[in-house]
């Protein structure tokens, strides 16, 4: 599975899915793979850290499982849990059914694999080569940071009923991070550290054009620079990728083909999201779309 | 790759790791070990291969970057490749103005988020040997009386308890126990975990009496909820000095957090400070949900109009905005300055703080918060 030779070659792969990668990103991805590291990817949102995970899973034809963090979520969310109502049933079954079966018999067909749910970590571990990417880190707590931390160095876990699972090919593990909160330093260790920045505008013209082969070069040459010009502006949100897609997206569906004041006014919502923002744009939109 | 000294590979490698660590970047041993790995993986023939591999496995935030890339050009002495100087919006420009002769060697590599500096800011390290021996050790006696309590809130995650709602999942469990019979119900209901305290400390020249206090105060509330606590200090910068007071003595605490700071008695931009601070850190999410104490007597020698902006929008994200100011406990106090009137309708609790009782009191007000 893991054939990928080179930087280049990973860049090409992750081209033939529509995922252009630059040169630190290539680079830094296939040094995941080649020292099968965890990657942690932190950048401002809307820059395609999630987007890479899906990218590197196509590319290299694995499955992809998610793992969405958020404030509370603990091991059994993440790793596995037991499926109660099930084993009750079982349970009942046996007592109906056979007269005087072995007390440990019993107890041990109640901690069957099948009634394990594996959850996305222990999914990653059984199922690999796989890419597991951990979604959003900086949401979840201190607490759940340390118990990625014992996962993701020693590829195995311990479930007291069935034994320890390990992975025999180590998953590729993407982590990403808003920086809501400062991830621990221990977790930056064990990973490769990448910031994601917003695109240069002829990267950005040419992700429009491989994300949306239907927007004619023009208009995406227009969105991307007046893009580029709002990400000067100072704004409290300065659009990511996403929003340019969405944007260009939104004003090809109005059917125009190029971009203009009018155009621009309308389909505004797309790109900024907070009032004061979209009201500063507003002003200055004409200049804005300057070429 | 040519290097500056003439070195085997792997010493050159491990050199300019030491190199960084002696920038001031937190170098160990595991770290120079994947980047050793990490060059073999690549080709060290490449200046690019090399700089990326090492800045993925030496760096660990975008605040390094910068001093990545200087070690990196001193090192090797190659240029840079394309794209890894490109520079985020809220990098760092720092312009150094007005030193006195004494002050030597302060800037260099601070990474304070800068607000462009201006021709009247005084970048100065404030001194804590200037207080006497007798005084500390008074301070130090008077802080230990302070019991901070961090402020509470509902938590996400459903802990057992005696009332609530249904806990099917350990009711079923309960029911496994006694081989599938009917047993007890048990239920759970939302835990309660600490609310985030910021505290954004004005150490401008007007404050100059207040701050070192101010900071011990903080000290103290770190030392309690430490996951829980961020600590800025604003002047006419924004610097981050909650790791600085982590550290268990608050002499040594103190002092680190002197270190870092590099506007110590300056002047005020309060509103382009609150600025940077809600762009690099507002917004993101340390400020939602927390308490937001300000302690800052609000004389802005920039436009109050941005300041009063600023506070609204802090106000949209933080549960609560406490302002300390320590001239609001003396006799005939008005809040008439401009900065303060600018701030008042966002404001949850203009409270004083300018003595110790003071002090207990807004820690009262955080905790009850």
């Amino acid at each position: 599975m893991n054939v990928v030779g080179s930087a280049a070659d990973l860049a090409a792969r992750l081209r033939g899915t529509g995922y252009l990668a630059d040169e630190g990103l290539a680079t830094v991805g296939y040094l995941a793979l080649a020292l099968d590291r965890p990657l942690l990817l932190e950048g401002e949102p809307g820059t395609g850290k999630t987007a890479l995970a899906l990218a590197i899973a196509e590319a290299l034809d694995l499955q992809l499982i998610r793992l969405q963090c958020y404030e509370g979520i603990d091991s059994t969310q993440a790793l596995y849990d037991w499926d109660f109502p099930r084993q009750i049933l079982h349970l009942r079954t046996v007592e109906a059914t056979s007269s005087g079966a072995e007390v440990e018999e019993v107890e041990r067909s109640l901690f069957d694999e099948r009634f394990l749910l594996a959850r996305p970590v222990l999914r990653a571990l059984r199922e690999s080569p796989a890419v597991l990417l951990v979604d959003e880190i900086d949401r979840a707590d201190d607490e759940f940071e340390a118990f990625l931390l014992e996962v993701l160095s020693t590829h195995e876990v311990t479930i007291p009923e069935l034994g320890t699972i390990r992975a025999e090919v180590p998953p590729i593990v993407v982590l990403t991070s808003n920086r809501t909160r400062e991830v621990h330093d221990a977790l930056k260790r064990r990973c490769l550290y990448h910031w994601i920045d917003h695109p240069g505008l002829e990267r950005e013209v040419e992700i429009i054009r491989t994300r949306l082969p239907e927007v004619s070069r023009r208009l995406a040459e227009q969105v991307a620079r007046s893009v580029q010009r709002m990400r000067e502006l100072d704004l409290l949100k300065p659009p990511g990728v996403a929003e340019t897609l969405d944007w260009a997206r939104a004003i090809d569906a109005l059917g125009t083909d190029a971009l203009d004041v009018q155009s621009a006014a309308a389909t505004l919502g797309a790109v900024l999201k907070y009032r004061e923002d979209s009201e500063r744009v507003r002003e200055s939109l004409d200049r804005l779309l300057a070429s | 790759m040519t290097s500056s000294l003439d070195l085997s590979p792997d010493l050159s490698l491990a050199g300019f790791a030491s190199a960084l660590r002696h920038a001031g970047l937190a170098i160990t041993a595991d770290r120079v070990q994947v980047f050793l790995r990490a060059v073999a993986a690549l080709d060290i023939a490449v200046a690019a291969d090399v700089y990326w591999a090492g800045r993925a496995s030496l760096c660990a935030d975008p605040d390094d970057f910068p001093r990545y890339d200087e070690v990196f050009a001193a090192w090797f002495s190659g240029d840079l490749p394309s794209g890894g100087i490109r520079r985020t919006r809220a990098a760092p420009t720092v312009v150094q103005a007005g030193l006195d002769a004494e002050d030597n060697g302060v800037e260099g590599e601070d990474h304070a988020i800068a607000v462009s500096a201006s021709d009247t800011e005084v970048l100065r390290h404030r001194d804590v040997a200037e207080l006497s021996a007798t005084d500390r050790a008074e301070l130090l006696r008077l802080f230990a009386s302070l019991k901070p309590q961090a402020p509470r809130r509902r938590a996400a995650r459903r802990r057992p308890s005696h009332t609530g709602e249904i806990d099917p999942r350990r009711t079923l469990r309960a029911q496994l126990r006694h081989v599938g019979e009917p047993a007890r119900v048990l239920y759970r209901r939302r835990g309660i975990r600490p609310r985030r305290v910021v505290l954004l400390v004005d150490v401008s020249g007007s404050m100059r009496p207040y701050a070192d206090s101010l900071l011990r105060l903080a000290h103290t509330m770190v030392r309690v909820a430490p996951r829980q606590v961020e600590v800025f200090t604003i002047g006419t910068r924004l610097t981050r000095v909650t790791s600085a007071l982590r550290h268990r003595d608050s002499e040594y605490a103190l002092r680190l957090a002197g270190d870092v700071v590099p506007d110590w008695s300056g002047g005020t931009r309060l509103g382009e400070v609150l600025k940077v601070f809600l762009d690099r850190w507002g917004q993101r999410g340390t400020v939602r949900r927390a308490v937001v104490v300000v302690c800052s007597d609000g004389w802005e020698r920039g436009d109050t109009a941005l300041l009063g902006a600023q506070l609204h929008r802090l106000k949209r994200l933080a549960h609560r905005i406490v302002w300390l100011n320590p001239h609001r406990g003396k006799p005939g106090y008005l809040p008439v300055q401009a900065g303060i009137v600018a701030v008042l309708p966002s404001v949850d609790d203009l409270i004083a703080g300018h003595s110790l009782a003071s002090f207990a009191n807004l820690l009262k007000v955080v905790a009850d918060a």
